[in-house]
């Protein structure tokens, strides 16, 4: 999580700032540290003296913008037209019933996140899933369980090494 | 003035004025629903399309402005199938149980599915889920009957500058909630309620405890006690088709006997008793250099506001108790210890006008040994239902008097419910306290009426004092600022968390309009006109109780009973 010291930061750089700056600051917040933490969405609603139910409201209303920390592997599943086509609503399903998250949410061990993207322009490739850059072309639903496991494995096989 | 045609008939119209506010005036009702007046217009239902000579598209006649010879026509074919598609589209995500729901005969939603003819579901589809949040001891939320009118949100917002809701997420998943979707409990909230007031559907409703007096009643070992506030028997009538402003104070006092209650008492008669402690308060704090201005306790919407957003005013708040939790407390001590009963075995249930209530009583430092001083409030709206489930008819009830020793009160408690009230009340009671002498004129015209926000300067014998009533917490928080940024002139604050006071709260029946809530404050004027006792120190009741046990005002048994303190409280702000 971004220190009290960095989002002092962020906000240094915005001085006097008003409403109209919240989307920017947010998204600085969010550069720095991935995702929205519910400490710097009230200290942001302190600096610009707004309610953090607003802010709260205004963030959620875009895509963008997370509130979970991203998971150690954070997948993207394209849900744009090709791959719609192509069946990833049901891969989709296959991935937030495996994990048991929806999109925008992390694992509570925080090894997966699952975010939903309109289109990755690897049309292609479609349906098509991204896990930390490695694309994953043509994913079948029964694919999902054989690919979280090589990353599960790669997890497993980097803390026996360390 | 100009003239405007509406259905083939000529209107006038002021000039800037939006279309709707014209209708109104002619008397054509067109339906709205998330229509606020007085506020700017959000334009987001699309209920109050009508048609207009010249546009291509239907407009919405609560954000179009009037033109000269503008032709409109309110109810065209096009319009109303408009309006009814809406609704339509509105119940298509709607539980289907009218039945069960609270505001079952009186939902905005359920007249409009009425009036529109809406007699199938035309749209299917899957449902949003949500949970009910019960977590708050005033108010309940059930999201999945919410229509996302937003006049929640806008009230919360702008006329009591709280903002603990919003709109959160987009499209077929926005809801209205908290920051960061939690309990209400933990948001900043004030329990004020006036977003119940506003909500069309049964998506807000009071916290009900109903329940819990049924059961108290129903036990032959406890003593149940009821006590009903200075507002409520002005607006109870309002429920049983009575005209607003009647005051039905003795078929209510009927009402609770026939209920089953032991005892029914008059929280006027704790008003008088906190207007003794609280004008003693404020001739002290004035004598001895104390902290001031000194402002008002009795609102408990008021008191959490200051709490978690004004911190460095809590030493100004009037250490009094709400007058509902000083008769809690003499309740449970003078009352117990008077007719020999254990104060474990007295249900005390309280009448108010005010959802915020529900959360004061619920306050740790709000009991003694861990046995609360109010055990349960019933809202107005409350007190009606449980009238009708037992099915009693309040016009044919023979009134009846509250009972000793504490039913007897003064106009000045009375008082308590409007906007100002308290103001005056404490005016009439400081300016005996410090001079020895009665206010000559006891109407303080300065304070009256339904303005949010009154100021004066008041002469009490040779002291010039700066008072200000305030209601709408939006009001509040504008004051307070010039306080922080340094202004003086002020003496004594009253701060009632509605607009408009308790008469207008947030346990009041719904639907009252502006003239309903001015009529009921007139009642209030009248009984304070019409009776000879109308100031705090003269009620004999009061005066016996400090002479039989309090002492004086401010004594120690006084502190211990009648006064409190308060901190700062950490919520999401």
């Amino acid at each position: 999580m971004v220190s009290s010291i960095e989002i002092q930061s962020i906000l240094e750089k915005h001085p006097g700032a008003r409403r109209d700056s919240l989307i920017p600051i947010l998204q600085e917040v969010q550069e720095k540290d991935g995702y929205l933490s519910r400490e710097a969405i009230v200290r942001i609603g302190a600096h610009l003296g707004l309610p953090a139910s607003k802010i709260f409201g205004v963030a959620t209303f875009y895509n963008q913008f997370r509130f979970q920390p991203q998971g150690r592997f954070h997948i993207q599943v394209c849900r744009g037209t090709a791959c719609h086509v192509k069946g990833s609503a049901r891969v989709l399903d296959a991935i937030e019933q495996a994990l048991e998250v929806a999109s925008g949410q992390t694992t509570r061990d925080g090894m997966f996140s699952l975010e939903v993207v309109a289109c990755m322009g690897a049309c292609g490739l479609a349906p098509v899933i991204n896990v930390n850059g490695d694309f994953f072309a043509g994913v079948a639903p029964d694919e999902v369980k054989k690919i979280l496991d090589t990353y599960r494995r790669k997890a497993a096989d980097e803390a026996q090494t360390n | 003035m100009i003239k405007i045609e509406v259905n083939g008939k000529s209107i006038e119209a002021q000039p800037g004025e939006m279309l709707l506010s014209a209708l109104k005036r002619a008397g054509i009702k067109v339906p709205t629903l998330c229509y606020i007046e007085g506020l700017f217009p959000s334009g987001a239902c699309r209920m109050c399309v009508v048609e207009v000579e010249g546009q291509r598209n239907l407009v919405p006649s609560c954000a179009f402005p009037v033109a000269e010879g503008m032709k409109v026509k309110t109810h065209s074919a096009r319009a109303v199938r408009a309006r009814k598609t809406i609704v339509e589209l509105l119940l298509a995500d709607h539980p289907d149980d009218c039945l069960y729901c609270v505001r079952n005969g009186n939902c905005q939603l359920q007249e409009l599915a009425e009036e529109l003819g809406v007699r199938q579901r035309r749209y299917t589809g899957e449902k949003n889920v949500y949970k009910l949040d019960t977590s708050g001891l005033s108010i309940v939320r059930d999201p999945a009957k919410c229509i996302l009118c937003g006049k929640c949100v806008r009230v919360c917002e702008e006329i009591m500058g709280v903002a603990a809701i919003d709109f959160i997420g987009r499209g077929s998943e926005t809801r209205i909630g908290t920051a960061f979707d939690q309990g209400l409990n933990i948001s900043s909230c004030i329990n004020c309620g006036q977003c119940i007031m506003v909500c069309p559907t049964g998506a807000l409703r009071e916290q009900s405890y109903i329940k819990e007096v049924v059961n108290a009643l129903n036990d032959p070992e406890v003593t149940v006690v009821a006590q009903h506030a200075p507002s409520v028997s002005v607006t109870l009538g309002e429920e049983f088709g009575i005209a607003p402003g009647t005051d039905v104070d003795g078929v209510m006092t009927a009402a609770l006997r026939a209920l089953g209650f032991d005892r029914v008492f008059d929280t006027a008669f704790s008003a008088d008793l906190t207007i003794m402690e609280e004008a003693s308060e404020l001739a002290h704090r004035i004598n001895t250099g104390g902290t001031l201005p000194m402002m008002t306790s009795c609102s408990p919407g008021w008191i959490k506001f200051v709490e978690q957003f004004y911190p460095d005013f809590i030493g100004n708040i009037s250490s009094c108790r709400s007058p509902q939790q000083m008769m809690g407390a003499v309740i449970k001590s003078y009352y117990a210890e008077r007719e020999g009963l254990d104060p474990k075995k007295i249900f005390s249930v309280s009448i108010m006008p005010c959802t915020a209530k529900k959360f004061e009583a619920g306050r740790t430092e709000m009991s003694r040994d861990g046995i609360p001083d109010v055990d349960a409030v019933l809202t107005t709206r409350e007190l009606a239902r449980f009238i009708r489930m037992r099915g009693l008819d309040i016009r044919t009830l023979d009134p009846d008097t509250a009972d000793t020793p504490f039913g007897e009160r003064t106009t000045a408690g009375k008082l308590f419910g409007a906007t100002g009230g308290v103001m005056e009340a404490a005016i009439r009671t400081a300016h005996y306290l410090l001079t020895g002498k009665e206010l000559e004129h006891l109407e303080v015209e300065a304070v009256r009426g339904l303005k949010e926000v009154k100021e004066a300067r008041v002469k009490i014998g040779e002291l010039e004092v700066g008072v200000a009533a305030l209601s709408g917490l939006g009001n509040a928080r504008r004051l307070l600022d010039e306080i922080r940024a340094g202004r003086k002139d002020l003496h004594f604050i009253e701060v009632m968390t509605c607009p408009g006071g308790c008469i207008a709260g947030g346990g009041q029946p719904l639907g009252a309009d502006l003239s309903a809530v001015r009529a009921r404050m007139q009642a209030l004027y009248t009984i304070d006109h019409d009776e000879p006792v109308r100031a705090s120190h003269n009620n004999p009741s009061v005066q016996r109780l400090y002479k039989e046990f309090l002492g004086e005002p401010l004594s120690h048994k006084s502190h211990e009973l009648l006064h409190t303190n308060y901190a700062e409280r950490e919520v999401v702000r």
